[in-house]
């Protein structure tokens, strides 16, 4: 029921919908005051038990009411109802029943409560193992679910950024706006982040004034100065998640989950705040006190109470019962009474206490029972003896306040128990730069806060040199709390402490009685805490009543570990925007855009999108267009770009030197205007990468790369330069990006090339295989030219500045119109190597070695190289799988890369096994599917006719061993 | 994580790759005696300590610079970040640094 008061814009109203009703709110309401105005108390069911359940609490430790919150795309499980701010055409359901909130039918889990217990699932479904997977964990599944995915992709966007600050201030309650207050008044960059829409925290939810004022007026006042301070930076709506290292913590910020639609804003941000110091100010959590049945909707935490009746002017019920152990329940009574609740009692479990107004206190009692099957009706109260049954529709349960230490624990520093307080307040250990202040670092009263969070802003921005000096505070409340400790009410049913998990005093017990002694074990035994609220309400009490058990102290049992995130974050604001094509940088070739006008099929080769095959009209299967780029330059003369390849510039008077050490092969003695072919060994011996190292002057080289490995091996490179040979005089710089390079094979291709060269003798005679040079083409544009060959044909490579590449390649091809001239994508570039039986990242897979791929020989003895000396292993040197050429007995059958090499006859198993197809395709040159394959004795082997076994698509295909070089096997072609 | 890289100062450690172990700065002679247990050992044997560790990050996001991290693997503390480049230098006898005698 709605109360007068509060802080709502009652000049407004919502209409929102819960369960397919329509409701109406106000703005500053959320989805859980709404409801309570509504009179609704019912809120979802329990996760293991189905049990009615209404709020607990105010914030976002509320473990009962998640709810779906809106609807298509955008629906959201597991949405805390506290923390829904409301919005108009806001959509709601409950969520975890069946067929309705009201009437549930798993609920007929209740009548096996006696053995849904703690370890349940560990001690009956372990066998039969198979059984798991298919029968138990999706039955159990669909019975203890919790909210439903839409299944539809998230339509809005997230965004991420970086925020640096010398101070960030975490919570803004008290204590944190008297820190973030003082640190900005002393001039430093102060960011203040709260998770509520609103600052002030529990000054909000209180009814307590400062300096005889409302506390909103205050708050407001410090608003007003924050607004012209521009070195503060305020983060509503935004929680800092977690504390990570070196000042690191991340913080999502809620941009427009407060509207039904974000429109053109992030739904949220990732925040990534590096602060040389963080206050944490996150306030404190009430506990409850579990008894027999204690889980009823309307039963609530006594500070939720207030909140909702000082904050939001709502009461769960008209008349409301107290049960406390502390003097704050007695604050819930007469802030209640002054909003026009009635007080039914309050139950305190101290002796000899007193009204502090008018209302009924029955001291030194317990609340021992309740009733109401959808909401609370009544309750047993125990004293002495004696019991009483006390109508009522709500219960606030004060069992005193845990300070929210998680983010001071995040680095492993457990909480320490302050017997005093009775609670657990931060550890000595904090991570680097942290300070923790108001009721988070257990001093929980209204002076306390501000004191202490002025005080630890002046304490820490002094170490870090900047002077901020105390600002005068306004007076205020300062009581003690005057708690004697009630953790638990012995019963006889089932009392809970973990609402969302459904976990009960029993749990606890018979988890200590099966040997669980470790809090660790008790939480996963009983699965305490690890719900989406991750015990928040929970977990002390838990741990008081398994220090009972054991009696050993609650300091001695001690705190389970603290992790991020403090709330859940969903995986859309981690990614921060990054799917789809915005998952990774998509890189475009030079000649893309001819390539699109050119009807290119592209495909994703890494980050980069390269031409696949080129469809002319007519051609309606790839491999039409394939076989005819194929053709075409083997033919007459083929263009594909090959930019993609790693270029590396080496130059410096050592560069030789540094080439010897990084090839295998040798480089030193490669003469200037040459190419030379270079295979890089890990250092453990295998095969790594390979391209070509073209020798352009006495000092300078450029060498490629495979594209796949472009990024590790030019790592590598700096490495070698800078740590294993940092005495040698060279240097390194990435070109991959800087040349356009386009392979121009074929019979035509020199006859091509000629018509763009600026008076360069490009004959057999002057520029022979092997040849490279600096040049220019077209008329005066720089250039370089690479006579080599991955097809096996008369082929050179030619590059010119990357901006000159579309141009480029869209003129070699209107220039070769007579020969032929065909661009081609790396399916035909593909099927060109397979052909000349070169290697690729098929065959240089990080398995194989240069003596399996026909190289060993290459590997120089006579000098050290990287991977030299493990390469000489005996084992890697006993293996002789070498790379050949496969091709079908009978030529209308396939070549499947993947399948194994057998021995004809030969029984199809490991032992037996003689090798595999590495690579595959069709030739048009042989008519036949060809392969590469490995295989052992494979020199020795040529002609001979073996099978190849495709277990998968259950085929056995004979092979006959050839060589791997289908095409030219004299290599008269590239030397034409 | 911050990684404070002596010309740039605090970097992200996002901006950097991570190899390992500092001790590959150390590779053995490829042409001595006995280089295959020298190498077995370098390629294979680490130590895995559980707090101060030397490593190698490489800019790879940034300057390209290889450098060597002191960083407590437990607390996450970095205790110093220096160029792999001067640490392998200083190893170096000042006839291998190229200095003048």
């Amino acid at each position: 029921m709605r109360l007068s008061g509060g802080l709502i814009d009652r000049s407004r109203t919502l209409r929102f919908i819960f369960d397919g009703k329509s409701y109406a709110g106000h703005p500053g309401d959320t989805l859980a005051s709404a409801l309570l105005a509504n009179d609704v108390l019912l809120m979802g069911r329990s996760f293991k038990y189905h049990r009615p359940r209404g709020l607990i609490a105010a914030g976002s430790e509320e473990p009962n009411a998640l709810v779906e919150l809106r609807s298509g795309a955008r629906r959201e499980p597991n949405t805390r109802a506290t923390m829904a701010e409301l919005f108009d055409a806001l959509e709601a359901q409950s969520q975890n029943r069946w067929p309705s909130l009201r009437f549930d039918a798993m609920a007929v889990n209740e009548l096996f409560a006696n053995f849904l217990t703690a370890g349940f699932y560990y001690k009956t479904f372990m066998w039969p193992r198979a059984f798991w997977e298919k029968l138990y964990e999706p039955a159990i599944r669909r019975a203890a679910g919790l909210g439903r995915l839409s299944m539809e992709a998230d339509p809005d966007a997230y965004d991420k950024g970086f925020l640096h600050c010398d101070l960030l201030v975490v919570g803004a309650g008290a204590a944190g706006l008297a820190a973030a207050l003082t640190a900005a008044r002393g001039g430093a960059q102060v960011i203040l982040a709260d998770e509520d829409y609103h600052l002030g925290g529990r000054l909000l939810a209180e009814s307590h004034s400062l300096d005889d004022r409302p506390a909103t007026e205050w708050i407001a006042a410090v608003v007003a100065e924050f607004a012209c301070l521009p070195n503060l930076r305020i983060l509503p709506r935004t929680t800092v998640f977690g504390a990570f290292d070196h000042g690191v913590y991340g913080a999502v910020e809620r941009v427009s989950d407060y509207r039904a639609n974000p429109g053109i804003c992030p739904r949220q941000t990732l925040w990534r705040i590096t602060a040389k110091r963080t206050m944490l100010a996150a306030g404190a959590t009430e506990r409850h006190i579990p008894f027999m049945d204690n889980d009823r909707p309307g039963i609530m935490l006594g500070g939720a109470l207030r909140a909702y009746a000082n904050r939001w002017a709502v009461s769960p019920a008209k008349r409301v019962a107290i049960f406390t152990n502390n003097d704050d329940g007695h604050r819930t009574a007469l802030d209640l009474l002054a909003r026009g609740v009635e007080i039914a009692a309050v139950v305190d479990s101290r002796a000899g206490v007193e009204a502090k107004g008018q209302y009924r206190v029955i001291s030194d009692a317990i609340v021992s029972g309740s009733k109401g099957r959808l909401g609370l009706r009544s309750i047993e109260v125990t004293r002495g003896g004696s019991t009483e049954w006390i109508a009522c529709g709500a219960l606030g349960v004060s069992g005193g306040w845990n300070p929210n230490v998680h983010l001071a624990s995040h680095h492993r520093g457990r909480p320490v128990w302050n017997d005093s307080q009775q609670t657990f307040v931060p550890p000595a250990e904090l991570p680097a730069g942290m300070i923790v202040a108001g009721a988070a670092a257990g001093r929980g009263t209204t002076h306390a806060a501000l004191v202490s969070g002025a005080e630890a802003a002046v304490r820490v921005l002094n170490e870090i040199g900047i002077a901020a000096t105390l600002p005068e505070l306004p007076a205020a409340e300062d009581a003690p709390a005057n708690l004697s400790p009630l953790w638990h009410v012995p019963g006889k049913h089932r009392a809970w402490i973990d609402f969302q998990n459904d976990v009960t005093v029993k749990d606890v017990k018979l988890s200590h009685q099966e040997n669980m002694r470790s809090v660790e074990h008790l939480k996963r035994w009983t699965t305490l805490g690890m719900a989406t609220d991750q015990g928040k309400t929970a977990n002390v009490t838990a741990l008081a009543v398994m220090a009972e058990m054991t009696g050993k102290g609650i300091a001695e049992t001690g705190t389970t570990i603290f992790r991020p995130p403090y709330t859940p974050v969903s995986i859309s604001v981690l990614g921060g925007g990054n799917t789809g094509t915005h998952f990774r940088p998509r890189r475009l070739t030079p000649s893309h855009q001819w390539a699109t006008s050119q009807g290119a099929v592209f495909v994703e080769v890494g980050q980069w999108m390269r031409a696949q095959y080129f469809v002319r009209p007519g051609e309606t299967h790839w491999r039409q267009s394939v076989d005819r780029e194929v053709v075409a330059t083997r033919k007459g003369v083929g263009i594909c770009d090959v930019t993609t390849l790693g270029k590396v510039d080496v130059q410096g008077a050592d560069a030789a030197e540094f080439l010897d050490r990084l090839y295998c092969n040798a480089m030193k003695s490669l003469k200037t205007g040459m190419v030379r072919y270079g295979l890089m060994l890990r250092e453990d011996g295998q095969a790594w990468d390979d391209g070509t190292c073209a020798r352009l002057g006495e000092t300078h080289y450029v060498v490629t790369t495979t594209t796949a490995n472009a990024g590790t091996v030019y790592r590598h490179m700096e490495f070698a330069r800078q740590c294993l040979w940092p005495e040698l005089d060279v240097q390194l710089i990435s070109t991959t990006d800087a040349w356009a390079q386009f392979s121009v094979a074929g019979p035509n291709a020199r006859k091509l090339l000629e018509r763009i060269v600026d008076g360069f003798d490009l004959s057999n005679e002057a520029f022979r295989f092997m040849a490279c040079a600096n040049l220019s083409v077209c008329g005066g544009l720089r250039a370089r030219v690479f006579r080599i060959s991955f097809s096996g044909e008369l082929a050179y490579e030619i590059a010119v500045p990357a901006r000159y590449g579309n141009a480029l390649m869209a003129r070699l091809v209107e220039l070769g119109q007579d020969l032929g001239a065909t661009p081609y994508g790396t399916e035909a570039l593909g099927v060109l190597r397979i052909e000349k039986g070169h290697a690729a990242g098929n065959e240089l897979n990080g398995q194989t070695t240069a003596q399996m791929l026909g190289m060993g020989r290459m590997v120089s003895a006579k000098k050290d190289s990287v991977g030299a000396v493990m390469s000489r292993r005996e084992g890697l040197l006993a293996n002789t799988r070498v790379l050949v050429g496969l091709q079908p007995v009978d030529a209308s059958e396939p070549v499947v890369a993947g399948s194994h090499l057998f021995a004809e006859g030969a029984t199809q198993e490991t032992a037996t096994d003689q090798g595999w197809i590495t690579s595959a395709c069709f030739s048009p040159h042989v008519g036949s599917s060809i392969g590469l394959g490995f295989l052992a004795d494979g020199a020795a082997r040529q002609g001979e006719v073996i099978v190849a076994a495709n277990p998968i698509q259950d085929q056995n295909v004979r092979l006959r061993v050839v060589s791997a070089h289908f095409v030219d096997p004299e290599g008269e072609r590239l030397r034409a | 994580m911050l990684i404070p890289h002596p010309l740039l100062g605090l970097r992200d450690a996002q901006e950097f790759s991570y190899l390992g172990d500092a001790s590959l700065l150390d590779r053995p002679d490829g042409l001595a005696e006995k280089a295959g247990d020298a190498f077995f050992s370098y390629v294979y044997l680490r130590e895995n300590p559980a707090g101060v560790h030397r490593e190698l990050w490489f800019h790879e996001q940034g300057d390209r610079s290889w450098l060597v991290v002191t960083r407590n693997t437990v607390t996450h503390e970095i205790l110093g970040a220096e160029l792999a480049r001067d640490v392998a230098l200083r190893s170096r006898s000042p006839r291998e640094r190229g200095d003048p005698a």
